[in-house]
């Protein structure tokens, strides 16, 4: 190896992927190039679209400005590694069931930056349009504006933000997912 | 991108070190805004050290009653703590008016402080810029400047710092903790941005070399009772056109403690002090916030396209300290 590349090994969705890689190489083209995982798709390249979404260490970030090299030895998911079997994620089945995009390209990184926000909710984060932050508030409900405020850096230029918002609002009353919407809320997603 | 060195710092002394012994290495932290300036060439760096896995990323309380965020804090882990919610809530706010979920899950603290600015020709190599390249001019003075500073710029540039996070910082007055060398330092945020003057490729008073350790919050009361409000043009995951880190604790009609900060209008988070000034042991009413503003927006010089800002920032100074005013009265 040169001073300027390095061998690393990427655990992707549970497996092990030892490869060279020019230290300059983003987690997404390593993904995409080198290991043909193509689910993860390339929109802007500069951290603005949110179509190359995937999951490091259970957390949603966008891979085209996370460096391979900075990635080593972390658990990272792709929307290939979401469904068990032949078993939908039920933030997959939801998009499906409520026809969450029309052209296909943003919906590996919605699904999966759904996903995050699911898990980011469970654990009783506020967003920016939660009224009250303070701990004593309480976790605020998912509702549709919630919703839409934390899938924000998630761009749809198809424009399916109302079937993206109903998908993961239907995801997060699937009876495996922690994060549960209030009978309250339900309504006024639907 | 030019090709560059890795090295993942396994200790702060470590890292510091590998700085030193090379006046071309940059840190990495979340990397959210050095890879994307790597990508477009602004920055060059011939070698990155990795910081993100030494152990600054927890959030302790100091002895005194303040936090300590580490430097490699996630904007996210920030933003989600009890500590920092019930204490500091304009600093979660803040955070959380940032960017979008993806990026506050990578970007940190230290990174965040030291960003650069989005100017459109900052960030347009094929453009000439004081602070990308000293002496090549500011084409935003007589170009598109809508959303660049009122506040405390010069003839040589016009930039606005972006952060949100470092606007509710600067009106808690959190120090900046850092490693050299040397040994360790400390500057408070207020005197950690540099003033623009002629030369605004210096941003910073860090010493050459320096790694943000932390950022202390000392312990400020009227914190618990704050807000950020970010106006931006669309509803979420955008930089602000003006923002506001207010806090306010009235007793008896009469303002006993209120600290103001802005963004979006200057080089650095803007700490209002001749408005603070004015408020302080004065009436809590809307002709003293107005007042109190219109004193710290005396200082305004608004280019040809940006004065819409010295009324927002004035209208936001009105309506959140009466919003705080009207809270703290409940």
């Amino acid at each position: 190896m040169t001073t300027t590349s390095s061998v690393i090994t990427l655990n992707v969705n549970g497996e092990k992927h030892t490869l060279p890689v020019d230290h300059r190489t983003t987690l997404l083209d390593a993904l995409r190039e080198r290991l043909d995982l193509t689910g993860t798709k390339k929109g802007c390249d500069q951290g603005q679209c949110g179509a190359c979404t995937v999951l490091i260490d259970g957390r949603r970030v966008v891979s085209c400005l996370q460096l391979a090299m900075a990635a080593e030895d972390r658990e990272i998911t792709t929307v290939e590694g979401l469904a068990e079997d032949d078993r939908l994620h039920p933030v997959q089945q939801a998009f499906l069931d409520l026809d969450g995009y029309q052209c296909g390209y943003c919906t590996p990184g919605q699904i999966c930056s759904a996903v995050g926000v699911l898990a980011e909710h469970a654990e009783g984060w506020p967003s920016a349009v939660t009224g009250d932050v303070r701990p004593e508030a309480g976790a605020p409900a998912l509702t549709a504006e919630e919703i839409r405020e934390r899938m924000s850096g998630n761009l749809c230029r198809c424009g399916a933000y109302v079937a993206i918002v109903d998908a993961v609002a239907r995801a997060a009353q699937a009876p495996d997912q922690a994060s549960a919407v209030s009978a309250q809320d339900e309504g006024s997603i639907r | 991108m030019k090709e560059f060195q890795y090295q993942r710092a396994g200790d702060v002394r470590g890292a510091v070190a590998l700085l030193s012994a090379d006046p071309e290495a940059r840190f990495l932290g979340g990397g959210t805004n050095l890879v994307d300036l790597m990508k477009t060439g602004v920055e060059r760096p011939a070698r990155l050290i990795d910081i993100r896995r030494l152990p600054l990323d927890r959030i302790e309380p100091t002895g005194d009653g303040g936090l300590r965020l580490g430097a490699t804090v996630t904007n996210s882990d920030l933003a989600a703590h009890p500590e920092v919610r019930r204490r500091y809530p304009a600093l979660a706010q803040a955070v959380l008016a940032g960017a979008s979920g993806q990026l506050r899950n990578m970007a940190t603290v230290g990174g965040n402080l030291l960003q650069r600015t989005r100017c459109a020709y900052f960030a347009d190599l094929s453009k000439p810029c004081n602070k990308r390249v000293p002496g090549s001019g500011c084409p935003a003075i007589t170009g598109e400047h809508h959303n660049h500073a009122i506040l405390g710029a010069s003839a040589h540039c016009v930039a606005t710092h972006p952060s949100d996070m470092g606007v509710a910082l600067t009106a808690f007055d959190a120090i900046v903790e850092y490693e050299t060398a040397e040994g360790p330092g400390e500057l408070p945020l207020a005197d950690f941005y540099l003033p623009v003057g002629d030369s605004p490729h210096r941003e910073t008073a860090l010493p050459p070399g320096a790694l943000i350790t932390g950022v202390v919050l000392p312990p400020v009361a009227v914190a618990a009772h704050s807000r950020y409000r970010k106006v931006r043009e669309r509803a979420s995951y955008a930089f602000a056109i003006g923002s506001i880190a207010a806090a306010l604790d009235v007793r008896d009609g009469i303002v006993h403690d209120v600290r103001l900060a802005f963004g979006a209008v200057a080089s650095r988070p803007w700490r209002a002090r001749a408005a603070e000034r004015l408020l302080a042991g004065g009436p809590a009413d809307a002709d003293a916030f107005a007042a109190a503003a219109d004193a710290e927006l005396a200082a305004a010089r608004p280019l040809a396209d940006n004065a819409y800002k010295v009324t927002l920032i004035r209208n936001l100074v009105v309506s959140e300290l009466a919003t705080l005013a009207q809270e703290g009265t409940r």
